[in-house]
């Protein structure tokens, strides 16, 4: 694994013109992608698949924002699910009491969301580790006790019902599967590969470096709050795009999407793909889903299984599966000795 | 907002008595289990977020010892030693493979065993809520104090949690097994090299810290209502309770704990909506202040 990270580390003195041609072709990917995505209403018609594919984008950009916390900055949060909430039930008040177009309704409930992780960002970024992951879990705990008590405005434990109103716009409506299963999929690419630019910047290569040392990043000049509490708003951006997601998806928030098992899932999702890779959430994502209709529909006991699950990970194999394909790519390349 | 009947039974003694005993019944069910909580935490340096779940158990042990026997004191003990008992396998069997691993293993360890426990009780006892119900002997005529109401029951409960912070701290400040404790805590290496066996500690630790939860649980069962998950909120609230008392201090677990069961107690008459929020906003200002809490020292 350190080989791995002195080899990024290598990457980041690549000349500029080097990385310019290194985002265009993440953008090519990212495009691809996308195009392959939106095709595959043509070839599969399942509304099951369509529906297992828009969950994927809320909980891939839930999860993947949270590894740029856990796996690139080292900050354990035990409470980004908060903003995943937060975006939930923001975008769904917004539209249900002021009728507002779809767009205007996404960006400002990113507004709110900035503001709000910017204020807990600010408190909790300067915690220790232990403390850090706990008092964004009471963070969590607060908003998700507010929406239980404030039944005139959330509707306190029955959600956000009634639908929330998805007026058309530019000819996209998103009231229709179709077009959420096209939008969806364009707001995942697109944050992944936002996220990936992050990742890969100067900066990126600067939280990373605040992960292995942080009194030595302090030491050359860093203002290590500062990056920490940057990538908290950003991390939170895109946790509560997952949440506007999730929102649209089921036309309502319901008091779950801000309850403390969502940031537990979260951490399951990361270690299950593996945190040492860009993409290893976006394959917890998919395994975990997987796993959980499976396991609801084969027993009642849905988190005894899950349980076992993580404790087989965590203990067992104590690496996600994105890190075992990794290693595995690594030997072979060195077996053939293609690398110096 | 309900500022009138906050400064309305400020004024008068029968209201203020009985606020301040709810509030001490609520401090002292939470010291108990935060005790557990930051004492398991300076020892072994693991924050053990499955601790709700051994307050949980206490309260169902509690509860069917005391349907089985009818004796008070025996749902008492089961209470207590069963969680010990549990507290020790936990430790033994999984907490200690994860000890050198990063923050996150020990995390999700915990959180899969809050999920399996949960689904554990749910299995045994059922999903609904249950009670243990109010023992024989406690059901006389409350006492009178300035007029506020006091259930003798709430009594027994405040010596039973002051007895056992007493004989923690005494034990941990006075007897060799504690200064071993307190030695472990800081040098594990240095204790193991004279001879002593830190893996019994560590379960020792581990047992108490369960037991001392699962006493709270039992405590807890004729006065609140059995449910799976019961323990996660109080595990929430230990956990504030900790952080504004300082991670690893007895004494600031008890303080800290005091103040918590103060707030909500009188808070839940001034603000009945927010009452949780005073809990996290005098955390805030707690950390803002006093990063690492009212008694605590630097974390290594």
């Amino acid at each position: 694994m350190t080989e791995l990270q002195a080899e990024q580390g290598a990457q980041a003195l690549e000349v500029p013109r080097e990385a310019k041609t290194r985002r265009n072709r993440d953008a090519l990917i990212a495009l691809a992608v996308f195009v392959v995505l939106a095709l595959l209403p043509t070839v599969f018609s399942s509304k099951l698949l369509l529906d297992f594919v828009i969950r994927c984008a809320a909980y891939g950009l839930f999860a993947t924002s949270l590894n740029l916390l856990v796996g690139y900055t080292g900050l354990i949060s035990f409470g980004h699910g908060m903003f995943f909430g937060l975006g939930a039930y923001g975008f769904g008040l917004m539209m249900q009491k002021t009728g507002v177009p779809v767009p205007a309704a996404f960006v400002a409930t990113l507004a709110i969301t900035l503001v709000v992780a910017l204020v807990i960002g600010a408190i909790c970024v300067r915690l220790k580790e232990i403390y850090f992951a706990f008092v964004t879990l009471a963070f969590q705990m607060l908003i998700h006790s507010t929406i239980l008590s404030w039944v005139s405005l959330t509707g306190g434990d029955q959600g956000l019902r009634g639908g929330i109103p998805r007026p058309p716009f530019l000819g996209i409506d998103l009231s229709n599967q179709l077009h959420l299963y096209v939008a969806s999929c364009a707001l995942l690419v697109i944050g992944l590969f936002l996220m990936h630019q992050i990742a890969q910047s100067p900066f990126g290569y600067t939280l990373r470096m605040i992960r292995d040392n942080a009194t030595r990043a302090s030491f050359i000049g860093i203002d290590v709050w500062r990056a920490k509490l940057t990538i908290f708003v950003l991390a939170a951006l895109f946790a509560s795009t997952g949440g506007i997601i999730m929102a649209l998806f089921v036309s309502g928030a319901y008091p779950e999407f801000a309850y403390w098992t969502i940031s537990g899932e979260g951490i399951f999702i990361n270690m299950l793909g593996g945190v040492t890779t860009f993409l290893g959430p976006m394959v917890g994502t998919v395994l975990l889903l997987i796993l959980n209709d499976t396991v609801t529909r084969l027993t009642d006991y849905h988190g005894l299984v899950l349980g076992i699950v993580i404790l087989f990970f965590a203990i067992g194999l104590r690496k996600g599966l994105m890190d075992f394909v990794v290693e595995w790519y690594a030997q072979r390349r060195n077996g053939a000795g293609e690398r110096g | 907002m309900d500022l009138d009947a906050l400064t309305g039974c400020l004024a008068s003694s029968a209201c203020l008595v009985t606020q301040t005993t709810s509030g001490f019944i609520i401090g002292m069910l939470l010291f108990l289990v935060a005790v557990g909580l930051t004492l398991i935490f300076g020892v072994l340096k693991v924050v053990n977020f499955s601790h709700g779940a051994f307050y949980m158990f206490g309260a169902y042990f509690a509860m069917t010892a005391y349907q089985f026997s009818g004796s008070f004191a025996l749902a008492m003990l089961c209470g207590a030693a069963g969680t010990a008992i549990l507290g020790l396998i936990f430790e033994r069997v999984f907490m200690s493979r994860v000890y050198g691993a990063d923050v996150l293993m020990q995390l999700l360890v915990c959180y899969a065993f809050v999920l399996i426990f949960d689904d554990v009780v749910r299995m045994i006892w059922g999903p609904e809520f249950k009670s243990m119900g109010m023992p024989a002997a406690f059901q006389v005529v409350p006492l009178f104090i300035a007029g506020g109401v006091v259930p003798p029951y709430y009594l027994l409960l405040i010596g039973v949690a002051l007895t056992a912070a007493m004989i923690l701290g005494l034990g941990l400040a006075r007897t060799r097994i504690g200064k071993v404790i307190r030695a472990a805590a800081h040098n594990p290496g240095m204790v193991s090299a004279l001879g002593i066996n830190t893996g019994l500690i560590y379960g020792g630790v581990f047992a108490l810290g369960g037991m001392l939860a699962g006493l709270a649980g039992a405590l807890a069962a004729p006065v609140r209502s059995l449910t799976p998950g019961m323990g996660f909120s109080v595990l929430i609230e230990s956990f504030i309770v900790t952080v504004i008392g300082g991670m690893g201090s007895i004494l600031g677990a008890l303080i800290g704990a005091l103040l918590i069961g103060m707030i909500r107690s009188f808070g839940s008459l001034g603000f009945p909506l927010f009452t949780e929020g005073l809990m996290y906003l005098f955390m805030v200002i707690v950390l803002v202040s006093r990063p690492t809490g009212l008694f605590g020292k630097e974390v290594a």
